[in-house]
């Protein structure tokens, strides 16, 4: 691009390479008021290099760096925008949070180097061509927020960060071993070693890979991703990692680490769609999305506690999006991808908000919460809010991709699929509904004065709400950007 | 190499990994249980060093003693800190009873060659051919990791999966580009030293590294 302000090389790694650098700078400098703060500057870089590449890559293709290991292609624009935004919510509503736990110097400290070296693996994952880094990145995500998981040393937060660790290695080693399967598909149709493994090189030659290799490598690797987005059968450590990591973490997982898996599925789906035929991960992702619905929607109906209700919930959007997938059209993966950003943004402020109501109130089971609208009027609000972008009620956006979700699906004829999704989204909506109420209204026990939370703490959720709200209005902006990235990932 | 004398160490480098993952779900001592997963690191980079010999390439042999050093001398090194602190030294009665279990691994590996045919007959050769093995391993790793009870077995469980896809990669296509290589080697070094942390931590939380005893969360 020769009118490009930036060389490609930089905006390629710098979303990499300043979350790293800040990373580093917390065991040096320790968590203080200023580098708390100055963590921000991770999420802006991931941003600003997301919008420089927004700008040139829909009219002017891909841009690639450091001989096509570091690539930018529409969809990996999308996805950085939306790690850029979801952790700009999570890094400013951190210094507040772990302020309120009076968390000990040492675990802040732990905190900022975990929490920045999670963003770099994120956009590492997203920028890169290589199926093999994609892994690796996403493996060493895992790794470094198994601490986060179990920020808290007690019993729960051991356990879940055992479980996490666990399930989730054990989920993305069936990713690794679909990725060898795809390696040996390249190498055996004669692509040489330094390019089986890049993305743009066999979604170019999928027709000459052998389709049996195939099938049983893009199985795994959608079993293996789809651990780390949530989706059945290895799902049983999303609600506790949830419920025991700290707020901005679960917002992070939720908004950052499920998009970025479920794009990982997306791209082993676009060279299995090419070698295969659609029919093959159609098939299996339905299967995959109705089951975690099914599951999703009953555990809500279950639910006693307010932040596994918000993990089964990102379960519930985890699973449309997976429908979406298997629709597979130009409309049905717009909608996938504006319902990632929108339930990425949505999900961040629900979480954000809520690590707040600890204070107020040390349980976190629903039934002994009574009125937060009256203890925390502005928060109480953003989590109102919040829920009803949930519930995908408009103007959010989650209106607009959920009604495109259902109209693609009826259009490629996979209508009694969407017919069966909307039964369960029914059933979890009344359940979400009927919980949220009972937590919001009402009057408090003992009915304390209101508690005031400092702008630091409302402002990035309504600017959040705000994103959410404005996406689901118009995506003026970025209607290319997403229409490139709908090309990449739908047929 | 004369290719009768490779075919026949591969396939007893192969057997030798086989066995050892066997051996896991036979032995109830924690301590043997690295002493076999030692054994099948070594018998996982004479595969990647006959591979190495056999196709003249230097930088495979330099992952052989890469995989060496990682799963032959860090890992059960690591493993062995972590029991030596412990204290615990037998797994607790496994949710399936031996017999049971040495039975579920014939089936495994008879699955393991149904479900890699198609990759056999793709690319007939004598290391192809062993390519079953690999799978096969990675099926009782999968097992081991249902059904033993111990935060230690359960490691282990994680590490024979492991080991399994190495042995795929390489039986497969002589390994992944050694980037890949590099990176999966550091996750799988920091995810057994995170589950080493979290075992001390188990243990200072629950008394003992029981799996059974996480039941603090539910639905």
């Amino acid at each position: 691009m020769p009118d490009a302000l930036l060389p490609d090389a930089l905006l390629l790694a710098a979303p990499v390479a300043v979350p790293l650098a800040l990373a580093a700078t917390y065991p040096a400098l320790g968590w203080r008021p200023a580098t708390a703060w100055a963590g921000l500057a991770s999420p802006a870089a991931v941003l600003a290099c997301a919008g420089a590449l927004a700008t040139e890559v829909p009219s002017g293709g891909p841009a690639t760096a450091y001989g096509g290991l570091l690539r930018a292609d529409a969809l990996t624009v999308w996805i950085l925008l939306g790690i850029g935004a979801v952790g700009a919510l999570a890094c400013a509503a951190s210094p507040a949070h772990l302020a309120a736990e009076r968390t000990d110097p040492v675990s802040a400290r732990r905190y900022g180097l975990l929490v920045h070296l999670f963003l770099a693996a994120m956009a590492l994952a997203t920028l890169t061509a290589n199926l093999g880094v994609l892994w690796v990145a996403v493996e060493a995500a895992t790794i470094v927020t198994a601490f986060l998981v179990g920020h808290r040393r007690t019993r729960a937060g051991v356990e879940a960060a055992w479980k996490y660790v666990v399930i989730c290695s054990v989920g993305i080693a069936l990713a690794f071993l679909g990725t060898v399967l795809v390696y040996f598909a390249a190498r055996h149709a004669g692509i040489p070693e330094a390019h089986a493994l890049d993305w743009p090189t066999l979604a170019a030659h999928a027709d000459r890979l052998d389709p049996h290799t195939l099938r049983l490598g893009t199985s795994l690797a959608i079993l293996g991703f789809g651990t780390k987005a949530g989706l059945v059968p290895l799902h049983a450590w999303l609600p506790d990692a949830y419920s025991q990591a700290p707020a901005p973490v679960s917002a992070l997982m939720s908004g950052v680490l499920l998009a970025v898996s479920f794009t990982a599925v997306l791209r082993h789906k676009v060279i299995a769609d090419a070698a295969v035929g659609t029919g093959f991960a159609r098939a299996l992702l339905l299967a995959v999305a109705l089951l975690t619905l099914a599951l999703a929607a009953a555990l809500l109906l279950a639910q006693r506690d307010y932040k596994r209700m918000l993990a089964y919930s990102s379960m519930e959007h985890m699973s449309l999006i997976a429908l979406a997938a298997a629709v597979g059209t130009h409309l049905a993966t717009a909608a996938l991808l504006l319902h990632m950003a929108g339930h990425g943004l949505a999900k961040a402020v629900a979480f954000c908000s809520s690590g707040h109501f600890a204070q107020l109130t040390p349980t976190t089971r629903i039934g002994r919460i009574r009125g937060l609208l009256g203890r925390a009027p502005v928060l109480g609000t953003t989590f109102a809010l919040a829920v009803a972008a949930l519930l995908g009620l408009p103007p959010f956006s989650l209106f607009a991709s959920e009604l495109a979700i259902a109209r693609a699906g009826f259009t490629a004829g996979l209508g009694w699929a969407v017919a069966l999704a909307l039964v369960l989204m029914l059933a979890a909506f009344a359940a979400l509904t009927s919980r949220s109420t009972r937590m919001l209204l009402g009057t408090p026990p003992g009915n304390p004065a209101p508690v005031r939370f400092g702008a630091s703490v409302w402002l990035p959720l309504v600017a959040g709400l705000l994103a959410c709200a404005a996406l689901g209005v118009t995506t003026a902006p970025l209607t290319s950007l997403l229409d490139a990235a709908a090309s990449i990932g739908g047929h | 190499m004369d290719p009768g004398l490779y075919t026949q160490l591969l396939d007893l480098a192969c057997g030798a990994f086989l066995l050892a993952a066997v051996l896991v779900l036979w032995r109830r001592e924690l301590a043997s249980f690295i002493r076999v997963f030692t054994a099948q690191g070594l018998a996982l980079a004479a595969i990647a060093a006959l591979l190495g010999a056999r196709e003249h390439r230097w930088d495979l042999l330099g992952v052989a003693v890469l995989i060496a050093l990682l799963r032959a001398a860090l890992l059960p090194y690591l493993m062995r800190r972590a029991l030596t602190a412990g204290g615990e030294t037998h797994e607790t009665e496994p949710l399936v009873n031996v017999t049971a279990s040495l039975l579920t691994a014939a089936v495994l590996t008879l699955l393991a060659y149904a479900a890699t045919r198609p990759l056999t007959d793709l690319a007939p050769s004598s290391a192809t051919r062993a390519l079953p093995i690999g799978l096969a391993v990675v099926l009782i790793g999968f097992f081991t990791l249902a059904t033993r009870r111990r935060a230690l077995s359960q490691v282990v469980g994680f590490l024979l999966v492991d080991n399994g896809i190495t042995a795929v990669a390489f039986l497969a296509a002589s390994g992944v580009p050694l980037i890949v290589e590099l990176g999966v080697s550091f996750d799988v070094l920091f995810a057994v030293l995170v589950l080493q942390v979290l075992t001390t931590r188990m243990r200072a939380a629950f008394g003992g590294t029981d799996l059974d005893d996480l039941r603090e969360l539910h639905d």
